[in-house]
């Protein structure tokens, strides 16, 4: 019926105003795929606003794995008018819109479906916002996919709302679904060639994997001050507080959040805050204190494009030299980027580790495209998970201390000294952001000072030792390589395999780990044989500067983009092959 | 049995001779051995200032901070172990000024901590320049025209926030500051204790001998301190008479019984049980 479409590989575009659920759609389509066997990735596209603009949510659903979006759409639908307007003849080999609300003048080239999509939500399921209901139906029907899943799924989501309210969600769908099939009774608009089955894989945010995997590691404490794009980490995690035993707290400030994160791990309880840019900017006076006092502490920067309050509701991948120096004084601390919501998830383990053994501030550095997209997401393996305290004193060299006789602030070999928590019988500890000696009392000796200095700075050493080399694909062969760091990391897998099967021999170094830097992070033989393209979504290649000053590595060709929109893997195929030719 | 001597710390003071702090700390030292209060369980937070150096002093498990941040310091230590003794340490500068915002939410939040603001009216460790509560006219390294601002007002602030436990005291009544002290650490929500005393190095108005001929008590037995718009107006008496006392209490639950931690497990001793994890997974499939 129409041609073009790709048997396994299809997108849809759900635009319009801000309120009228594309959100609530999508994600809901997004599960029904993923529960037959397909695999899905949706991005937001959001204004900074409440109601009304121009947002829309756009799935891709694919028979093989994915983790990027695609720039052709292949369905659009219309929730509004304006929609239309906006993308006609642009966009969308299938149109879906509400034709009594919507007039268009049909175009030649495209398949318009006209569907009174408000007219059926008010007849058939009494209210008339549920238009999107009734487009998820007609969007099922295009594909001829059985309604038994989404069926399913309707009566677990709205299981304590009752009937009533999964009856007329049902009838919706069976509308929708029913008045496509009765235009276009014969052929599917596509078939997925693929044996579709139950999957126990999850469709799931960005924001949610960083949570769970927090939960995973034993958070007890988390405190922050809502902004987009992290707040959505603080949500969910203050909706499983009570059952889950942490305490989730909404402070007056970062200032305030921050402090209050590294009160509560002062004390022995794993803790956490989260921001983006602007709110981490506030945080720096205490991520500093977190240096001197070498307490420790997990800090979630979820990017969004600055400078300033910038473009709130979108993305950008500028906070790394920021989060690399912020923070007066000299201190070692850790910078951890994930490529994928799984990394995330055990990222966020590696965090606490890190924090704890060498008592340093950690960075997770995301961004609102990794935190607001939903992935398909395999099950999370626990075996890895590591909970138990680091960098602790033990019990038994606890024995051998005086009563009274701990210094917080011991000289070792590893610049590490073993921490107490306050409530330990017969023992204090002194702890102080002025300098100080190894008690923990305020000193100003040029040879303490010299002393702690170095104490601090000899983490590094370790922590070189155990920063994980970036993933590195297919091998040190290729003539050329992808460097990045970060959510950018599921665009370039696909573009790499894409690139691949036309026969470039090119593969990508990606960084999830991403500081500190050792001098050789990058084997000698690709820097030697090999061409280096960076990608970042940032305008002045943030991490190749990075990369140069930790290892005097200068990569010249850089693709940057700073519009404050996420890669697709059409525009960087493009210009990746405009690199090499 | 707890001694006075349990408490000694042998870090050297770096104090004026005769500054207002050797008081408040003999008071508070003198308060926890009364309450019976083991070192290793008292953590006291303090900031940046003359007054933030006081725990270093004590025998006790201590985080010297930073300027104006010890509220909400404090406040994540207490939620972690609810069974410490948590007090936060600051001079006016500290609390009023750089830590406003977070004291008007700590006294919201109502943690069962006890909060000592040692208040001398003027910066000392940066060598007298004017705090939130100098009084008008004064000539200080900032203001050489004197102050034309009012000062804050620190104890009708905290009623008008609804806090848990108002109190003011005066480092030359020794006795009556200890029973302030031990009140306030007693007192279940978050208790605040403006404690007036002389800076004798960079505030040469409001002397030892000015508190002095200015302060009285107020007669506790006969003094509702719930009843609000009398302590509003106790909290604003200022000049000839200067009252000293539990200016105002209100019967609002703590955070901690608010969040159910005050009977449960310390939040930083619980520990996750894998299996339940399972659950969580649910909504995403």
């Amino acid at each position: 019926m129409v041609e073009n479409i790709s048997g396994c590989d299809l997108t849809i575009r759900i635009g319009g105003e801000a309120g009228q659920g594309m959100q609530i759609m999508s994600n809901l389509l997004g599960k029904v795929f993923v529960r037959i066997g397909l695999y899905v990735f949706i991005n937001q596209d959001v204004m900074s606003r409440i109601r009304g603009g121009h947002n829309f949510s756009q799935i891709r659903v694919s028979s093989k794995p994915i983790r990027s979006m695609s720039s052709d759409i292949d369905i659009l639908v219309c929730l509004d008018e304006n929609t239309l307007n906006i993308y006609k003849d642009k966009i969308g080999k299938i149109v879906i819109y509400d034709k009594d609300k919507i007039k268009e003048n049909q175009a030649s080239h495209k398949r318009y479906i006209a569907i009174p999509l408000e007219e059926i939500a008010k007849n058939v399921g009494k209210n008339p916002k549920m238009v999107n209901t009734v487009a998820a139906g007609a969007i099922l029907s295009l594909l001829d996919l059985s309604l038994d899943t989404i069926f399913s799924l309707l009566t677990e989501i709205f299981a304590t709302k009752g009937d009533e309210v999964i009856n007329a969600n049902k009838s919706c769908i069976q509308a929708g679904y029913d008045y496509v099939k009765q235009i276009y009774k014969d052929t599917p608009l596509c078939k997925f060639n693929v044996e579709l089955k139950r999957s126990n894989r999850m469709l799931i945010s960005g924001s949610e994997t960083i949570a769970l995997g927090a939960i995973a590691s034993n958070l007890r404490f988390y405190s922050a001050y809502p902004m987009s794009p992290s707040t959505h980490i603080m949500e969910y995690l203050a909706s499983k507080q009570k059952q889950y035993g942490l305490i989730v707290e909404q402070a007056e400030d970062e200032i305030s959040a921050i402090n209050m994160a590294l009160g509560a791990y002062f004390c022995g309880a794993r803790a956490m805050t989260g921001t983006s840019g602007g709110g981490l900017a506030l945080m720096v006076e205490s991520i500093s204190l977190a240096g001197m006092t070498e307490t420790p502490i997990v800090i979630i920067d979820a990017q969004r494009p600055g400078p300033a309050t910038g473009l709130p509701t979108r993305t950008e991948q500028a906070d790394l030299l920021f989060v690399t120096y912020a923070g007066h004084g000299e201190f070692p601390r850790v910078i951890l980027s994930p490529s994928t919501p799984e990394k995330a998830f055990y990222l966020i383990n590696r965090a606490f580790y890190f924090t704890e053994k060498y008592q340093i501030p950690v960075f997770i550095l995301v961004d609102q495209y990794f935190n607001d997209s939903l992935w398909t997401v395999e099950e999370f393996n626990l075996e890895n998970i590591n909970i138990n305290k680091q960098g602790m004193l033990s019990y038994d060299d606890l024995k051998n201390i005086e009563p009274f006789h701990y210094r917080r602030y011991e000289i070792t070999d590893s610049g590490i000294s073993p921490r107490i928590t306050p409530g330990t019988p017969n023992q204090v500890l002194y702890v102080d952001s002025d300098e100080h000696n190894e008690e923990g009392h305020i000193t100003e000796s040029a040879d303490v000072r010299k002393n702690m200095v170095e104490k601090r700075l000899k983490k590094i050493t370790g922590l070189y030792k155990e920063i994980s080399s970036p993933d590195i694909y297919p091998n040190e062969n290729a003539d050329s390589y992808i460097v990045s760091w970060g959510s950018t990391f599921g665009v370039i897998e696909e573009v790499i395999n894409i690139l691949r099967q036309k026969g470039v021999n090119i593969g990508y170094i990606h960084f999830s780990e991403v500081y500190p830097l050792r001098e050789d992070i990058i084997p000698n033989k690709i820097l030697k044989n090999s061409k280096l393209i960076s990608v970042e979504n940032n305008a002045t290649g943030q991490f190749t500067k990075l990369l140069k000053t930790e290892t005097g590595f200068n990569i010249n060709n850089k693709i940057l983009k700073y519009d404050g929109r996420p890669f697709n893997y059409q525009e960087l195929v493009e210009k990746i092959k405009r690199i090499l030719e | 049995m707890t001694k006075i001597s349990d408490y000694q710390s042998n870090d050297p003071i770096a104090w004026c001779p005769g500054c207002g702090n050797f008081g408040i700390l003999n008071a508070l030292k003198q308060a926890l051995l009364e309450l019976e209060i083991k070192p290793e369980d008292i953590l006291i937070v303090s900031g940046i200032g003359q007054a933030a150096k006081l725990p270093h002093y004590l025998r006790c498990n201590t985080f010297n901070g930073l300027h104006g941040r010890t509220l909400p310091f404090a406040s994540g230590a207490k939620i972690a172990n609810h069974k410490l003794v948590v007090i936060a340490v600051g001079g006016d500068g500290d609390g009023y000024a750089e830590g406003g915002n977070h004291f008007i939410h700590a006294m919201r939040r109502n943690i069962n901590i006890t909060y000592l603001v040692h208040n001398n009216q003027i910066y000392g460790l940066t060598k007298g320049q004017a705090s939130p509560t100098t009084e008008e006219e004064m000539v200080t390294g900032t203001t050489p025209s004197g102050v034309f601002i009012p000062p804050e007002k620190p104890l009708a602030l905290a009623i008008a926030s609804d806090c848990s436990f108002v109190a003011r005291g005066f480092v030359g009544e020794q006795d009556h500051l200890i029973y302030l002290i031990k009140e306030a650490i007693k007192n279940e929500g978050f208790s605040f204790l403006d404690i007036l005393q002389p800076c004798v190095s960079f505030n040469k108005v409001n002397t030892y001998q000015w508190y002095k001929d200015r302060v009285y008590k107020l007669e506790q037995d006969l003094y509702d301190p719930y009843n609000k718009i009398n302590a509003f107006n106790k909290a604003l008496e200022w000049g000839e008479k200067i009252p000293i006392g539990i200016i105002f209490k209100s019967h609002r639950k703590p955070y901690e019984d608010l969040t159910g931690l005050k009977d449960s497990v310390v939040l930083s001793e619980r520990i996750l049980e894998k299996d339940k994890l399972e659950q969580l997974y649910k909504e995403f499939y």
